[in-house]
């Protein structure tokens, strides 16, 4: 009997991983990191391999480390595997070189991901996978999730065969990502393909003091290149051997896979070459071209390393005239991609044989990172194959207005396949539970009905109100639409948050005669009006029927709080009629109990209540056949006064419209302006803050902990605000170091706020009378919005205060400079970006920021906008990302191009000093910048400079022109998560700290992988749970901060603004001062805790007084004075470890789970926070001759 | 022979003294030196509606719906199965206890919103509990919610608890009703198997540093047990049910003083925080050497013996008593004259 099994295409993948795997190891990189954390999961479960014996799973510091360590355990003799993508993959390359070599059998499972080039990209395309192609591996590819689970058994089996590592890809996201109903592969069917006598081969292989051997000598000219060519006739048997594992596969299972699989007209005139997820989507073209009589066919290649070209060609009809070979990468400057290239070769070399004609071959490159590959587009390629001279290399899916290299394709093309499925579309917000409920709703459909199901999510890259779109099809036989629903086509869409209505496109998925769900709190009977014009066009020009639930009304009542997930399910199994009513909601109640089962009997309880009121708040709304007249649809509002660039690119890609972008729009190398994050106006704060002019003290915490830069604290002249909007709020400044007639400020962003609610729980004061008045108290948004936006501008309006006349050392003169930084997309409450807005605030006139992959990467500068902005000057911080793992090399890069090209323009300075002026080229050479005001001074000399220079005559004079600015002394930062700091780039960061040049390395410490998802990190602590720690971390955390005090020669500071703000303001100050290397280590709390992050601060605090975050400072100009160069900023914990720890979900569930692992490991933390703390008191305490005390 | 046993919701308790829901009933091992020290049975520790409702939102946010964030992070917490909800730890301790311990263990409720956690009861029950106590931690502080409805409020979840266990239920009440009496009776119609005098709440503190309402723990003090004194007193009067004491007994003198007034059982948990099990068997050491001195010779034999009924002036116990206390009150030398 067949089980089926409704997953995604990494558990599909994983599953055989696992099984046939006796060491597993891992680094996490989206889009694989899942099937590391099934495998973790299963381990964590005591789920046995095949063997019966459950396999090691252990996490690296990088996928460098984990290409070694599974060399060494394959080279040892154990089974083993990993998981990778995109750059991960590529730090797997040098082993993967070693382990071919040796002929190392093992699978490395990859979900094939773009590489970074002119930016990064986390979605899938085959750039990371051909790059590959020369390490000796085999690439073995799966075009969908049922593949991915053969491929990876076949691929097991062929590799102990053959000894040939394989590399099996699947595509990222499309693939990895994609939920689907496939055929389960039995264990009987896993132990039939896994021949235990080739195991044993491998094993009599293994290294041994038994039975020693060498590996990985060192060879000459006389004898390496031989060895290279011995291992010859292993690459020319491995096609073999696969295609008998795919027959044996066949026999086992009935699907039979071949190294080539032809689909199509046998007589085709016209060929499709092209692997991955797209050959799904060229068959079922396929499928509906040939019943129209067109002589079309397509062939999925599978094994594309080793290529066996006569197997290839045997496979394409004779017939074939015209080929085009699709390959989903780019190599600038070939002549080809390599698939095409590695087609024309088989052809000619059969044609120069005389074994075939010649055909035209053309090559297409398609789909680069996610770009959607449509029916239409198949269509498009057979359509230029026809044509008399067809273009020899294209691209399809996009419009190449720049090198006309695109074809045009039909839109509207649609497939009987796709006519023939339900389609189903749900706009959602990543924290209202649409996709879960969707993915419940495959399984249950999947497992009630022989129908087939598939869900494919697509998300924003916000972190923060993130819209997510969940693309559902039902139906009979097999669903190859490795595709978006396509306009038009969904029978039912339902938009589960009422402010998308507004926004964006909802009906355009919709099917004629189709649903329209909507989830709105507006009654019934108002409903209709309440919509926009155009929404109300295009239901009734599409004879959409709309249904509508207030679903948060059903949810509070139901006691679920806001969670509507499992109401909206409901709603969409009552009206779709997919299953009959009765079974799709006891099917549902089942899905919930085995959800929420044994973790909470009342949470069960409350969604089946849940269940069963939610119909009888479900109701279509009647509405009038024809649109009123007079009403004029509503078009999104298109800003005015916004630059070109933001209006021409920036907002249609933040509306969605970026697909139909033509090339020309695009920079030539991945360079933007800054400061566009204030275009975006995203509204998703249902609460803002309001200020209270009369009680505030003007303290500025709460433009300190905002996350986002949205309150801001400005001091302008009280003249400056005539004029101002009648409610816009400001009082005389409060401290007498203002020139008199000085008003403040403090002013919401009210469509930037995301209503975290931190600066509430930061402000200090209170109403004498009533508590809970605060300085700043949260209101809701909609009576306010329209007034505060008013407001807002009027604010950013305001002449900017002299930055000289604030005292930068003080918080509330330092909340007084303008962020740099401001809106970004991290998570409402984020704990790093407080850290980054400040030295922005501080010296973002002057930074060039080297930014590590990860959170701070990607809410710091994901298109379509960026956070970082420039002053009224139009300076700002100039920012960058490379990569994750060389973020501190390439921050020193930064410093040593600012330090030569300062000392090359000093060089002309002095040469040219006569013509400037000897006075004038001293200063400009001996100038003191560590301050800003020497900065500032600098500033000043350039221009006087440049006007000089700009009528000199010296031969040299424009070189200096050009060079001028450096004259300036950049400040240097390197940022990055404690991933990258503690984990894959702590050799470069080391050496970074052990070398003496000016940077500013800060690290924003989450203790976990926080944009992948939570994983485990050198710097999560001790008892925390985390993926691949999930009995609790048994280590201690890494005291980096300590460590790099160790070197004496660099300024370190540990810094939780939550807990001492001031505190945090002074080492930013004393670090970017310093000149020499400083590390500033900043506590972040990070959703990944588990706890809400209005308690950000809260939890700060709590780290701090419990002593698990020890504030210190080690300054080494102190030790050049005399005095003890470290300084313990923090008292001797007055809480224990156990109060922080019990007060987040991460510390916390470990009681659950493992409570006697628990109990241990909070005796542990306590004691290894007490012999921290006592470790930093002895230094602290160390006897110096010199008096002690801060820097002035 | 003394004969110190007693009944308690129909279970054969070798004496009156049983330690209370407090954290000492988190360990088993400190429940088997409690069993050692001569305690009679124990309630365990409550399970709180609002630890349960907390802990549910946690697991919701956190693991179960974990994966509601972004494309790259599916969650962040590892859910691999071996989470145990507080039920489930709850469930645990009890069979743990159950099984290291001979004497009666009685499992404790505590919540106050008809939503269906009282269901968790018949798990108790299935896990070996002798008898539940259902304690209802309510401040009424609803002006719209008239005494009548909090009574309802105490009755229906008594209702619905019983519609789903068979074993004894012990109603913990709060000494704040406008007729105690009147409550009693309708929860013995509705079929409870005592009352436990009474529910000690804890009460919000203001700190004045930081200007927030903190809650505090303080242990009980020995002037409490009068109000416990004088409500058994009454009630022994007026129902055969269990009535159980607790709250400010420290010494052998308020256990005495509560069997005295009618108490079937006295509950002990201050004392023991302070001083740890050995108080128990001093305490039941003392109360014997007290019948001995006085030949008593059982507990069954003087409880209730001074019931309000047995009282020669039953006003003892009511409102005439209050003028007698005040009129004789002398206040300390110098304060006043």
């Amino acid at each position: 009997m067949r089980t089926y099994l409704n997953l995604d295409g990494n558990e599909a993948a994983a599953r055989m991983a696992y099984l046939g795997s006796e060491v597993i190891a891992i680094y996490p990189i989206t889009p694989s990191s899942n099937m590391g954390e099934w495998a973790d999961e299963w381990a964590a479960q005591g789920k046995p391999n095949l063997w019966g014996v459950v396999p090691k799973i252990i996490e690296m510091q990088s996928e460098g480390g984990a290409a070694g360590a599974l060399h060494g355990a394959l080279t040892s003799g154990a089974l083993g595997t990993s998981f990778t993508a995109s750059q991960g993959l590529l730090l797997f390359i040098p082993n993967l070189y070693k382990m071919a070599g040796e002929l190392t059998p093992f699978v490395l499972h990859v979900a094939a991901r773009a590489l970074a080039t002119h930016a990064l990209s986390i979605f899938g395309d085959h750039s990371d996978v051909m790059a590959c192609r020369a390490t000796g591996c085999a690439l073995l590819a799966s075009n969908s999730v049922q593949e991915a689970q053969d491929m990876a058994l076949i691929a097991q089996a062929a590799t102990l065969a053959g000894r040939i590592p394989v590399i099996h890809f699947f595509d990222g996201f499309r693939t990895s990502h994609e939920v689907a109903k496939i055929v389960a592969v039995e264990p009987e069917t896993v132990r039939a393909m896994i021949d235990d006598t080739l195991v044993a081969a491998h094993r009599s292989r293994a290294l041994s003091p038994e039975h020693p051997v060498i590996r990985g000598t060192a060879q000459n000219p006389d004898v390496f290149f031989q060895s290279r060519e011995r291992a010859n006739p292993y690459y020319d048997a491995f096609p073999g051997l696969v295609q008998a594992a795919m027959d044996r596969f066949g026999e086992l299972t009935g699907r039979q896979y071949r190294l080539f699989d032809y689909v199509g007209a046998p007589d085709a005139e016209r060929v499709i070459v092209l692997m991955g997820s797209a050959a799904e989507t060229a068959e079922e073209t396929v499928e509906h071209l040939t019943t129209r009589g067109e002589k079309v066919g397509v062939l999925k290649l599978r094994l594309f390393r080793p290529l066996a070209p006569a197997a290839l060609l045997a496979a394409i009809p004779a017939t074939a005239k015209s080929i085009a070979v699709l390959d989903r990468c780019k190599e600038p400057g070939s002549d080809g991609e390599p698939l095409y290239k590695d087609i024309v070769t088989a052809f000619a070399e059969a044609a120069a044989d005389g074994i075939r004609p010649m055909p035209r071959v053309i090559g297409g490159r398609y789909g680069l990172a996610s770009k959607e590959f449509t029916p239409g587009m198949v269509a498009a390629v057979f359509d230029e194959l026809k044509a008399a001279k067809p273009k020899r290399q294209f691209t399809v899916g996009i419009v190449d207005d720049v090198t006309h290299l695109s074809l045009a394709w039909d839109a509207d093309f649609r497939t009987d396949a796709s006519r023939r499925l339900q389609h189903a579309v749900f706009w959602g917000l990543g924290a209202d539970g649409t996709v879960s409920a969707n993915k419940n709703s495959i399984k249950i459909v999947g497992e009630a009905t022989s129908l087939q199901a598939q869900g494919y999510f697509v998300y924003d890259s916000k972190k923060s109100g993130a819209v997510t779109v969940s693309h559902l099809r039902f139906g009979e036989g097999a669903i190859r639409a490795s595709y978006l629903v396509e306009e038009g086509m969904a029978g039912f869409v339902a938009c589960h948050q009422t402010v998308f209505v507004e926004r964006y496109d909802l009906l355009a998925h919709a099917a004629p005669g189709g649903v329209f769900l909507l989830n709105t709190p507006v009654p019934q009977d108002e409903v209709w009006a309440s919509l926009p014009a155009t929404m109300r066009a295009g239901i009734l020009s599409r004879g959409l029927k709309l249904w509508v639930i207030d679903a948060y009304a059903v949810a509070q009542a139901a006691g679920m709080g806001r969670r509507i997930n499992t109401i909206m399910q409901t709603c969409f199994f009552a009206i779709s009629g997919i299953l009959p009513r009765d079974e799709a909601l006891a099917a549902i109640k089942k899905a919930v109990d085995k959800t929420y089962g044994k973790k909470s009997k009342r949470l069960a309880d409350l969604n089946h209540k849940a269940i069963d009121v939610t119909l009888a708040s479900l109701h279509e709304v009647p509405f009038p056949g024809l649109l009123e007249e007079g009403a004029a649809p509503i078009a999104l509002p298109t800003p005015v006064d916004v630059p070109a660039f933001v209006r021409d690119f920036t907002l249609p890609i933040y509306r969605g419209e970026g697909n139909s972008l033509p090339v020309s729009a695009m920079p030539v190398d991945g360079t933007f302006a800054s400061g566009t994050a204030q275009y975006e106006k995203r509204n998703i704060a249902l609460e803002i803050p309001v200020w209270e002019a009369d009680l505030c003290t003007q303290c500025g915490k709460c433009v300190f902990v905002c996350p986002h830069s949205a309150i801001r604290a400005r001091a302008f002249p009280a003249e400056a605000a005539a004029g101002a909007p009648i409610t816009f709020k400001h009082v005389p400044a409060r401290s007498k170091d203002f020139p008199a007639g000085t008003h403040i400020s403090y002013q919401v962003a009210p469509e930037d706020c995301t209503g975290c609610g931190d600066c509430i729980e930061a402000c200090p004061i209170h109403d004498k009378s009533n508590v809970s008045r605060l300085a700043v108290n949260m209101a809701p948004v909609a009576p306010l919005r329209d007034a505060e936006r008013d407001n807002f501008n009027f604010f950013l309006q305001l002449p900017e205060f002299d930055r000289s006349l604030l005292k930068h050392g003080t918080i509330p003169g330092a909340m007084l400079l303008d962020p740099l930084f401001e809106f970004s997309g991290a998570c409402a409450g984020c704990g790093e970006t407080p850290y980054i807005r400040l030295a922005t605030q501080l010296f973002g006139d002057r930074m060039l920021v080297a930014n590590a992959t990860g959170c701070s990467s990607i809410y710091g500068a994901n298109l379509p906008t960026t956070p970082y902005t420039v002053n009224g000057a139009g300076r700002g911080p100039a920012w960058s990302n490379s990569l994750f793992e060389d973020n501190a090399e390439f921050g020193l890069g930064m410093r040593l191009a600012s330090d030569q090209l300062m000392a090359y323009a000093q060089s002309l300075v002095k040469e040219m000093a006569s013509g400037i002026g000897g006075d004038l080229a001293q200063a400009l050479i001996t100038a003191d910048q560590r301050q800003e005001t020497g900065i500032r001074a600098q500033r000043e000399r350039v221009a006087v400079l440049l006007q000089s220079l700009a009528t000199s005559k010296h031969p040299r004079a424009a070189e200096l022109i050009s060079l001028a600015e450096w004259l300036i002394r950049r400040s240097v930062w390197i940022i990055g998560g404690d991933g990258w700091a503690y984990d894959i780039g702590y050799g470069g960061l080391d050496h970074i700290l052990a070398l003496s040049y000016d940077v500013n390395i800060l690290v924003l410490d989450t203790e976990v992988y926080s944009n992948t998802g939570g994983q485990t990190s050198k710097a999560t602590p001790l008892g925390a749970v985390a993926k691949f720690s999930a009995g609790g971390k048994a280590t201690a955390k890494k005291d980096l901060a300590r460590i790099a005090s160790d070197y004496g020669h660099v300024y370190v500071a540990t810094v939780a603004y939550g807990a001492k703000d001031v505190h945090t303001l002074r080492a930013f100050h004393e670090a970017e001062a310093y000149d020499g290397p400083s590390l500033i280590v900043a506590y972040s709390p990070c959703i990944a805790h588990g706890v809400d992050m209005l308690y950000n601060q809260r939890q700060q605090d709590l780290a701090v007084k419990s002593g698990h975050w020890p504030l210190f400072r080690f300054d080494p100009r102190l030790e050049e004075a005399g005095a003890n160069p470290f300084k313990l900023d923090s008292a001797p914990p007055s809480q224990p470890i156990k109060a922080f720890m019990d007060s987040e979900t991460r510390f916390a569930m470990l009681a659950r789970s493992h409570p006697e692992a628990a109990e241990r490991l909070l005796a542990e933390a306590q004691k290894d926070a007490d012999r921290r703390f006592k470790g930093y008191q002895e230094l602290a305490q160390r006897a110096t001759d010199a008096p002690k005390g801060d820097l002035k | 022979m003394i004969d110190l046993s007693t009944t308690y919701l129909g279970l054969k308790l070798k004496n009156p003294l049983v330690p209370s829901s407090s954290p000492l009933s988190k360990h088993v091992d400190t429940l088997v030196q409690l069993e050692d020290a001569g305690a009679a049975a124990v309630v365990l520790h409550s399970l709180y509606e609002e630890e349960l409702i907390a802990e549910d939102a946690m697991t919701d946010r956190f693991l179960l719906h974990a994966d509601l964030h972004d494309g790259e992070a599916t969650g962040f917490l590892p859910d691999h199965g071996q989470y145990q909800s507080a039920l489930d730890h709850y469930l645990e301790h009890l069979q743990k206890a159950k099984a290291r311990l001979s004497i009666p263990v009685i499992a404790s409720l505590n919540g106050v919103t008809p939503c269906g956690w009282v269901d968790l009861g018949k798990e108790l029950q299935d896990a070996g509990a002798d008898a539940l106590e259902l304690n209802v931690y309510h401040v009424a502080a609803d002006p719209l919610e008239s005494g009548d409805l909090v009574e309802g409020r105490y009755v229906a979840l008594l209702h619905e608890l019983k519609s789903v266990v068979s074993i004894p239920i012990v109603m913990k009440l709060s000494p704040f009703f406008s007729s105690l009496p009147h409550l009693v009776k309708r929860l013995e119609a509705g079929g409870a198997g005592g009352v436990s005098l009474f529910n000690r709440f804890f009460q919000p503190d203001i700190d004045l540093d930081s200007l927030e309402m903190v809650d505090q723990l303080h242990l009980s003090s020995r002037e409490e047990a009068l109000l416990r004194i004088r409500w058994t007193a009454i009630l022994r009067s007026q129902t055969t049910m269990t009535l159980a004491a607790t709250g400010g007994v420290h010494g052998y003198e308020e256990a005495m003083k509560l069997l005295l007034a009618g108490a079937d059982v006295v509950h002990l948990a201050s004392c023991l925080l302070e001083h740890g099990p050995g108080r128990l068997s001093q305490i039941l050491q003392d109360m014997k050497t007290w019948m001995i001195e006085r030949e008593y010779s059982s507990v069954a034999q003087l409880k209730g013996s001074m019931s309000q009924k047995n009282l020669r002036d039953p006003s003892a116990v009511a409102r005439l008593s209050y003028i007698r206390v005040l009129d004789s009150f002398t206040p300390r030398a110098g304060v006043w004259r």
